[in-house]
């Protein structure tokens, strides 16, 4: 059978979506997918654009690859607008002549901006906010303004009045209507959310009309306002709302809604019934749904529906929760109170600057809609009551009311959720599919994250998500034990919580006062970590030398045949060329194996025990010190060569990894911890994949965080921008000392983000808003911890008594009679057992 | 030397929490003190799932009622006073006397 052709016009993130749906299908290989986009890239996340102005780039922002379009055979034409349909022939024209047949055709054009009919809209310097195109002119035209409006006080309006703002533009947002957000908010949202605005040094002018844009005095334009007021502005962005763009349609004669978009049944069928609309330029049951899980949905079903299922569009939730300019906004269903009858609960805070308002239907059973400002925590469990239609509380303003005694808010609880209530709206996970994870054997967030993908969208699910998974864990029988091992009853957090408030100073006076036994393997280096994280005191006192694992009692990683490698620190990978002839010496004298790791330094192998002490005076001696391989505790600092000499550095990243690595050294820590510092944004030091990231900009230091390689590669988050050098610090101080005090033993930066309730968001909140107000503690358990910093080789080997361990037996000078070693590629390496069985040519060890 | 008992080195040397290897004739024996009750442990040196003389270098501690020591390398569990491996019970270790006389201590060559 020939394969149908399916071609998509629009590779929009509804295009992708359907494109990927499909490909995805069982039914897959009876389609042949050809797909056009009007812009020169395939599909990227428009609902992310604003984060291009916070260092993301295009690249970040792509849904898809033309690799991965490849792989799956799907034809994609780039910059070639379809510009007409022949119904009758079965194909499509584009701007180009170029002709395509298709047997079902996919129409998701998606909008255009609306650009309100204003004399003078058409500046050079009058633009609009949908494409990364459109990005790059507005960056372009703020190079030469100094002040921007935006037409629209909507959503978009102030995502874009952000992107302004992030280009360093005096911001103003003008908007037609008495107040922002009209669709989404109320009068009482909408006047907290202008006021929190405007303190971030926004202007907003409501009930403004612009009747025309001339030139300006003071500026590039002057907008005048049918009030008679008037506005001097560089640039102008309209963003005043979006229209279906509609005109293929129109051309082919489908049927098309009054004011637009086209016409589209349960199954997203046009009027021609080998034609389907969605996304934006659909028009369902009279509407156009401009959020994207709509348009995910639509494209689902038209998916489906030519793989002959019968799924049905049925409209869509339009509730939203977001960060606009940084402050949190959600609306929820009858968001104005228009249901007849319904009643309302309203909770003010001037103080915090917190509007919340519940609708409520009549019979004061069901919630019908919600307006949160400043504080959206609620916004899961209430979305949840209306799409699932629930019985309401007893008490329904407790939803909305801060607890007063910080006990839990008297919000509902998981259990009373049904099972098809969807906890991910970005990925459409069900609780039921979370609660099958868990049957499948996911215990923790991470595990939930990667097996159903819920939480991975726009996190806004993860407590949620997090309650019911420790609510199937629960029902399934699963004690939920968190203890670090069977000698305490207690978390790794909890026992950082206890070294740290009753100060404790060893390992024996915790496990008599709070565990019991001896301790293990599991417990005595996580306890000796805490211990040198808070006090720092030298590891191999006789207090602390039982803790430590045999890397951290010999100070070098030991390798398969009981033989260890040593790796002295080169602070940000810059090393003189008598130093590198050092290590070279002392290499060559010990005949070690030679290796350049990937932190920028280089690893020795092959010491025996009795040599360590021996290499070490001779690089101790030239000036080095212990890199701290060996322990779970800050290892490099990798850096580019940055401003100092390449063309295209904007900072000295050497210079600032050298001070870090320095700062930082000998850490010890959950887990280990790796940095980077990139001069500039090509971000040749690959900071993004590391635990603390930074990158130079022309305006400071971005910081990423909790990033990882290795195992389970994760891309670190944006953290904070255009910092100077002293926050900068200040921010990876705190950092470092609220992951040491809060996360689980062995778990890396990356997971213990994963698994943090409130995520990233909340992390900001603890690290730059100080709200726990503990930043002055880290601080000060970070300087301390600096202050009492000790070379750990130097001070062994000030020490006769510690050397003495230094020796393969202790009432014997000979050597391991075990170790054979055979020469590859002009070194030397352990023999495999194969080799010492068959006895190849095994290398004398010379003394 | 009777009952062979070979002195491998002073008490104080061997720190509380730790291990040292004694070479006993052409055995190498990891000997152990415990922290808590200054109890001696010896045990073979080299670890049988690591093939590797380095049992001595590993971390002690308890199991349930067990002591035991782990292995540095991949961390298997051998019981103390039997030398059974916790995780492959299939595997042990030799396990010799060990006594503190006066301020040495002495691992009694059981060969």
């Amino acid at each position: 059978m020939a394969k149908q052709r399916v071609v998509v016009v629009g590779n929009g993130m509804v295009g992708h979506k359907f494109i990927d749906t499909i490909i995805g299908a069982p039914e897959a290989n009876n389609f042949e997918v050809v797909t056009f986009s009007a812009e020169p890239r395939l599909a990227y996340d428009r609902v992310q654009l604003s984060s291009y102005f916070s260092g993301a780039s295009a690249e970040q922002l792509m849904l898809t690859s033309e690799g991965y379009y490849d792989e799956k055979g799907v034809k994609y034409v780039l910059n070639e607008k379809v510009v007409e349909i022949d119904r009758a022939a079965k194909k499509v024209v584009t701007a180009s002549g170029r002709e395509e047949s298709y047997d079902t055709l996919i129409l998701a054009t998606g909008s255009y901006p609306f650009v309100p009919p204003i004399p003078g809209n058409d500046g050079e310097h009058c633009l609009v906010y949908r494409t990364i195109e459109d990005l790059e002119a507005i960056t372009a035209s703020a190079q030469s303004s100094k002040v921007g409006v935006v037409v629209g006080g909507g959503l978009l309006g102030l995502e874009a009045a952000n992107a302004l703002k992030c280009l360093g533009l005096e911001t103003h947002v003008v908007e037609f209507a008495p107040r922002l957000m009209a669709v989404q908010l109320d009068e009482g949202g909408g006047a907290l959310l202008r006021r929190k605005i405007e303190d971030l040094g926004v202007s907003v002018h409501t009930q403004k009309a612009t009747t025309e844009i001339v030139a300006g005095e003071n500026c590039r334009y002057r907008m005048n306002f049918a009030d008679g007021s008037h506005l001097e502005t560089d640039l102008i962005l309209f963003s005043a709302g979006i229209r279906p763009e509609d005109t293929l349609a129109r051309q082919a004669e489908l049927t098309v809604g009054e004011r637009g978009g086209i016409v589209v049944d349960n199954q997203c069928k046009t009027s021609d019934n080998n034609i389907y609309a969605i996304g934006e330029c659909a028009l369902w049951g009279g509407k156009i749904f401009g959020l994207v899980a709509p348009g995910y949905s639509m494209a689902k079903v038209a998916a489906g529906s030519i793989c002959g299922k019968s799924d049905e569009f049925v409209g869509a939730d339009m509730s939203t929760k977001l960060k606009l300019l940084g402050v949190d906004v959600a609306s929820i269903g009858d968001a104005h109170g228009l249901t007849p009858g319904s009643l309302s609960y309203t909770y003010t805070d001037d103080v915090e600057q917190v509007y919340k308002r519940l609708i409520v239907s009549a019979d004061r059973k069901k919630l019908v809609g919600a307006v949160l400002v400043g504080e959206v925590e609620a916004y899961g469990n209430l979305l949840q009551l209306v799409l699932n239609d629930m019985d309401l509380p007893e008490s329904p303003e407790a939803l909305i009311l801060p607890s007063i005694d910080g006990s839990a808010s008297s919000g509902l609880g998981v259990d009373a959720l049904p099972e098809t209530a969807v906890i991910c709206s970005c990925y459409d996970v069900t609780k039921g599919q979370i609660e099958q994870a868990v049957a499948g054997g996911a215990t923790d967030m991470a595990a939930i994250k990667a097996m159903t993908k819920a939480s991975t969208g726009c996190g806004g699910c993860a407590a949620l998500a997090k309650q019911v998974l420790d609510a199937s864990l629960l029902s399934l029988g699963y004690e939920v034990n968190t203890d670090i091992c069977e000698h305490f009853a207690h978390t790794r957090q909890e026992l950082a919580d206890i070294v740290r408030v009753k100060k404790i100073k060893t390992f024996d006076q915790l496990l008599e006062e709070h565990g019991k036994g001896h301790g293990c393997d599991i417990c005595k280096p996580a306890v000796g970590s805490i211990l040198a994280s808070f006090w720092n005191d030298y590891v191999l006192s006789d207090d602390n030398i039982g803790l430590q694992d045999t890397n951290d009692i010999y100070l070098g990683n030991m390798q398969k045949d009981g033989t260890y490698s040593v790796v002295p620190r080169i602070a940000g990978g810059e090393i003189t060329p008598e130093k590198l002839i050092v290590i070279g010496e002392v290499a060559k004298e010990f005949n070690l194996y030679t290796k350049i790791t990937g932190g920028q330094r280089i690893d020795l192998f092959g010491a025996q025990l009795h040599e360590l002490p021996l290499i070490w005076e001779k690089l101790v001696a030239a000036g080095f010190e212990t890199g701290h391989a060996y322990g779970k505790s800050v290892r490099t600092v990798k850096s580019c060569v940055g401003s100092t000499w390449c063309r295209y550095g904007v900072d000295d990243s050497v210079g600032l990894a050298i001070d870090i690595e320095n700062r930082y050294k000998g850490l010890r820590s959950p887990h280990k911890l790796k940095f980077a510092v990139s001069g500039c944004t090509r971000e040749c030091a690959e900071a993004q994949c590391k635990d603390v990231g930074i990158i130079a900009t022309e305006n400071g230091w971005n910081l990423y965080v909790c990033g990882n390689g290795g195992m389970r590669p994760r891309h670190a988050d944006l953290f904070a921008t255009d910092l100077d050098t002293e926050t900068l610090i200040k921010y990876i101080d705190r950092f470092l000392m609220f992951y040491i005090r809060t996360a689980d033993r062995l778990q890396r930066t990356s997971v213990w983000l994963e698994n943090l309730q409130g995520g990233l968001d909340y992390l900001k909140k603890v690290v730059i808003d100080d709200a726990l107000n503990i930043g002055a503690e880290l601080e000060a358990e970070m300087a301390a911890n600096i202050g009492n910093y000790q070379c750990e080789w130097k001070t062994t080997l000030e020490s006769p008594e510690r050397l003495k361990r230094f020796n393969h037996f202790i009432n014997s000078d000979q050597k391991d009679s075990n170790l054979a070693f055979v020469l590859e590629r002009g070194q030397r390496r352990p023999a495999t057992k194969e080799e010492r069985e068959n006895k190849v040519t095994l290398i004398e060890l010379v003394d | 030397m009777s009952d062979n008992w070979i002195t491998v080195c002073n008490d104080s040397d061997l720190t509380p929490g730790t291990g040292l290897c004694a070479l006993i004739g052409e055995e190498q024996v990891a000997v152990f003190k415990i922290k808590k009750t200054s109890e001696l442990f010896a045990v073979s040196n080299y670890d049988p799932i690591g093939e590797a003389n380095v049992l001595a270098r590993g971390m002690t501690g308890s199991i349930g009622d067990a002591l035991v020591v782990a292995s540095p390398l991949y961390k298997q569990h051998f019981n103390l006073a039997t030398g059974e491996c916790l995780e492959k019970p299939d595997v042990s270790v030799k396990t010799y006397p060990v006594r503190k006389n006066g301020d040495v201590i002495e691992v009694q060559s059981v060969a």
